[in-house]
């Protein structure tokens, strides 16, 4: 394939299989899990050419204006009359319960039909903003309306997992597509192919760049070497599903604070994450995983409390903030704990359900009055679609709710990383000063002993040390306004993001709930039909 | 101390005639013994009184259980099932568990879990009263039965029945036969049936009571993972509410506990009665066995022209005995499939309209919580 050949198709294709440039075998083996693949679309690698009718928005509501994620930018003649129903794209707008999933499998019909299948109840992930309860798709001037409004010019979302290549050496490969009105990008819509450790990659740039300024880095999802090994192996059943389904939503999220973040979002390496066609392997993730990399804060942050260093400062803001963060955390693994619970509780009502519904079933059989018998009958089949039910609220249990709480455990863990870049840059300044002071007493011992050219010396010395006080506490007081402001915007963040996966969460129990007395509503009558 | 609401779900046209109504209108709980209060309106002359009310014991009830199904005359008939022992094994362990775990949830947690318990407590109350009541009613239904001495003396005499209780060893001499018991099935089925009835009753009964059994384990397996859930949300609701989240939890689980009062009850029940049921196949049976016997016995004598008189008589008695058997049988298994049928629909029908009616509930107050959250 000659280079013009792989740009073209890159738009379309996943990434060439590895084996050829940016291979580092020893990384790939170490690096247990990066995206290698699941292997459930056996040599499936080149679907797209199947798909152009992906990431239709929903052409129900008819206001979409472009096509905003196909490959093409085509415009509304291009879709055909069987598109699958909108692809919700993050934060343009409404809980549309459209079935992000439909589209996926029905583009992935060549393959196997496990992956979409079970959570089509679970939505694309939480919009960072929410539009206030419109169900109306965006159309251009409501982009751009919202845009003066909101401030939020740019849309992403991660889509059509596909394991490129077999074996160990496979890898998953998602779809990052771009929406958006800002003049630095080249077009307005625009997709990449990336894979996880390029995910991984981008936060460990932005963390080595933005951290230290005191900016909550949003954590990328965790490795996971057995949940990757057994896609990789090509196990195909549903918890390999799940596990690339969980991955995708979480990766979409990921990218979502990412771009949401008005700094991170300026940042070069977020645009060519997000537009170049191809990018250099990231190596080394290892090091700097999300989990790696808060590992490390975590340990430097027990090191200073056991330090027990305050702040001398006035103002307890920090202070008093940082402890609310540490009590939330608690919180929210409590909580976690709690939801983890449930949703086994819930695959376990399932299972019970359906085993009672063959039991009530064999009963209707042996039952001899024939009205009653029907009935049982009937039972068994409410049990069975009981059973359906519970299944899709487990995973609006798992998918909604308890990916919620497991993100924000993790980004709690930035923020509290922030703090320590604080007491970090506090501590550099308080030790500058010390310094200062120690070479000041230096330089009055030398007036003593009368030594003109040591004397020299520390004069300089103790000009730069001046400067670095100075230096150290301007970057103490920039830190300091970054870090307030940088939870204040977390907050508002993050009450958003509850509020509006609890609504879906609550709006799904809702769904089901309607389903509920339909089955029922249809199974009365033949209850009274017992004669 | 409780006064409950009727909901009697298990049996129907219980307590229709006025010449004889027993109710529980009350119970009291001291720790493991629950004292009811059984309560009778009567017509009847045989009856000191026209309304009085004694208090009874669990052991009460099975003392007339036990009774009654040793009574010779009573071969023929269904004796209800003994009502089970009142069990308040699992909320009583859940109560301690909490009290241990008190220290590591909030107030809030635990008054929830507190309230969801006592309603639990509550729930398994109600059972047990219930089941108490509908056994009674069962008897004073019965035409034969509602005229037993032991029955009458159990709803009147108003002093403590302990004394006319089994003693260990007549309870042994129980056990004994309920372990002979245990092999009915084989003799069940073992039989040559004559009577078309009694093949199909036969086959019908041994094969819906293994259903049955399975049906009844079952649906207590999935109403416990239903409480699971439902607790699960008890904690949930209980740390999300700085959140102002809504009481799932309630929700959740009240269905838990109304689809446990309603079928799991229903299909315990009837497994009971199936028991019972086979129970008076299986004194047939015996019958039979007893007449086929007889009958080897009178060719004996015969062929030894010895006792003939004396076997004669022996066999025509159990002749009678097993033609009375099986014309009371039939009658009883006659009536029992039609109270079946007749309490299964009923039941199902208050189960799915309980459904319908907790799911509504559900969606107004998941519509409330939305239109609040979204509102701020």
């Amino acid at each position: 394939m000659s280079q013009t050949d792989m740009a073209a198709n890159s738009q379309r294709n996943p990434p060439p299989f590895p084996g050829s440039e940016d291979q580092d075998p020893l990384s790939e083996m170490a690096d247990g899990d990066s995206d290698e693949g699941e292997d459930i679309f056996v040599g499936n690698r080149n679907p797209v050419a199947a798909r152009t009718e992906s990431f239709q928005p929903n052409t129900a509501n008819g206001e979409e204006p472009a096509d905003l994620f196909s490959e093409e930018d085509s415009g509304p003649a291009a879709r055909s009359s069987n598109s699958p129903p909108g692809y919700k794209s993050s934060g343009v707008h409404s809980d549309d319960d459209s079935d992000l999933f439909a589209e996926a499998s029905m583009e992935l019909a060549g393959g196997g039909p496990s992956t979409a299948a079970k959570p089509s109840e679970a939505e694309a992930g939480p919009s960072p903003t929410t539009r206030k309860s419109t169900t109306q798709p965006m159309s251009m001037e409501q982009l751009e309306e919202d845009e003066v409004k909101d401030n939020f010019e740019l849309d992403v979302a991660v889509t059509n997992p596909e394991k490129i290549g077999d074996g160990m050496n496979a890898y998953m490969a998602y779809k990052v597509s771009t929406v958006t009105t800002l003049p630095m990008f080249r077009n307005r819509t625009f997709s990449v192919w990336r894979r996880f450790s390029d995910f991984l990659g981008l936060y460990e740039k932005l963390s080595l760049k933005h951290s230290l300024n005191g900016c909550i880095i949003p954590p990328p999802p965790e490795k996971s070497v057995v949940g990757m090994t057994k896609v990789k192996v090509g196990k195909e059943d549903s918890s390999s599903a799940d596990f690339v389904e969980r991955r995708r939503a979480a990766l979409e999220r990921y990218l979502q604070r990412v771009v949401s973040h008005p700094s991170l979002l300026q940042d070069p390496d977020v645009r060519e994450f997000l537009e170049r066609d191809e990018l250099p392997r990231a190596v080394s993730t290892q090091a700097l995983s999300g989990a790696g990399f808060l590992k490390m804060i975590n340990k430097a942050s027990d090191a200073v409390n056991k330090m027990t260093i305050k702040i001398n400062e006035s103002d307890t803001w920090f202070d008093d903030k940082l402890q609310e963060v540490e009590s939330e955390e608690l919180q929210l693994r409590k909580l976690h704990t709690v939801v983890e619970s449930l949703v086994n509780h819930r695959k376990e009502l399932c299972g019970n359900t359906a085993v009672f519904a063959k039991s009530i079933a064999m009963l209707g059989t042996s039952e001899d009055n024939t009205a009653l018998s029907r009935a049982l009958s009937q039972l068994a089949e409410v049990e069975d679609k009981m059973e359906a039910l519970h299944q899709a609220q487990a995973a609006s249990d798992f998918f909604i709710f308890a990916e919620l709480l497991a993100d924000y455990i993790r980004l709690l863990g930035a923020v509290r990383g922030c703090f320590e870049q604080r007491m970090k840059a506090w501590q550099r300044w308080q030790e500058s000063q010390s310094t200062l002071q120690k070479k000041r007493e230096a330089e009055a011992k030398l007036l003593w002993a009368n030594k003109p050219d040591k004397l020299q010396q520390a004069k300089e010395e103790i000009t730069e040390w001046e400067g670095k006080v100075t230096q150290y506490e301007r970057d103490f007081d920039r830190i300091s306004v970054t870090v307030r402001k940088e939870v204040l915007r977390f907050e508002k963040e993050k009450s958003k993001d509850f509020k509006s996966q609890l609504v879906k969460y609550l709006e799904s129990f809702l769904q089901s709930q309607q389903r509920l007395i339909k089955f029922w509503e249809a199974f009365l009558p033949e209850a009274k039909a017992i004669a | 101390s409780l006064s409950r609401q009727t909901a009697r779900s298990v049996s129907v046209d219980l307590n229709n005639d006025a010449s004889l109504l027993i109710d529980i209108p009350d119970a009291l709980c001291e720790r493991d013994k629950v004292k009811f209060t059984v309560h009778t309106k009567t017509t009847l002359s045989c009856f000191q009184k026209l309304d009085f009310s004694v208090p009874r014991q669990h052991e009460d009830f099975i003392w007339l259980h036990d009774t009654l199904v040793e009574t010779e005359d009573y071969a023929g008939l269904i004796i209800p099932p003994a009502p089970p022992k009142p069990d308040f094994e699992s909320p009583r362990e859940k109560m301690h568990k909490l009290g241990e775990g008190e220290a590591t949830m909030t107030k809030e947690e635990y008054s929830k879990m507190k309230q969801e318990l006592e309603a639990e407590y509550l729930a398994v109350f109600k059972k047990t009263v219930q089941v108490h009541e509908v056994f009674l009613q069962r008897l004073s239904s019965h035409p034969i039965l509602s005229k037993d001495r032991n029955f009458q003396i159990f709803l009147e005499y108003d002093q403590d029945l302990s004394v006319r209780r089994k003693n260990a060893k007549e309870t042994f001499g129980s056990f004994f036969k309920n372990m002979v018991k245990s092999a009915d099935e084989v003799i069940i089925s073992g039989i040559k049936e004559v009577d078309d009835f009694f093949e199909q009753e036969k086959t019908f009964l041994l094969d819906y009571s293994s259903k049955i059994k399975d049906s009844t384990a079952k649906a207590e397996k999935m109403t416990r993972s239903h409480k699971n859930v439902a607790d699960d949300y008890i904690h949930i609701s209980a740390t999300l509410s700085s959140l102002s989240v809504d009481d799932n939890t309630k929700v959740e689980g009240r269905v838990a506990s109304d689809e446990e009062l309603k079928l799991t009850e229903l299909l315990r029940y009837y497994m009971r009665d199936i028991q019972a049921a086979k129970d008076l196949l299986y004194r047939r049976a015996r019958a039979l066995a007893d007449y086929e016997n007889s009958n080897k016995a009178l060719d004996k004598a015969r062929l030894k022209s010895k006792d003939m008189a004396q076997a004669e008589e022996h066999q025509q008695q159990c002749l009678q005995k097993f033609d009375k058997l099986s014309e009371s049988g039939k009658r009883e298994l006659t009536s029992f499939k039609g109270r079946r049928v007749v309490a299964f629909r009923k039941n199902l029908i208050e189960m799915a309209e309980l459904e319908i009616k907790h799911a509504k509930n559900n969606m107004a107050l998941l519509q409330g919580c939305i239109e609040l959250l979204k509102s701020n």
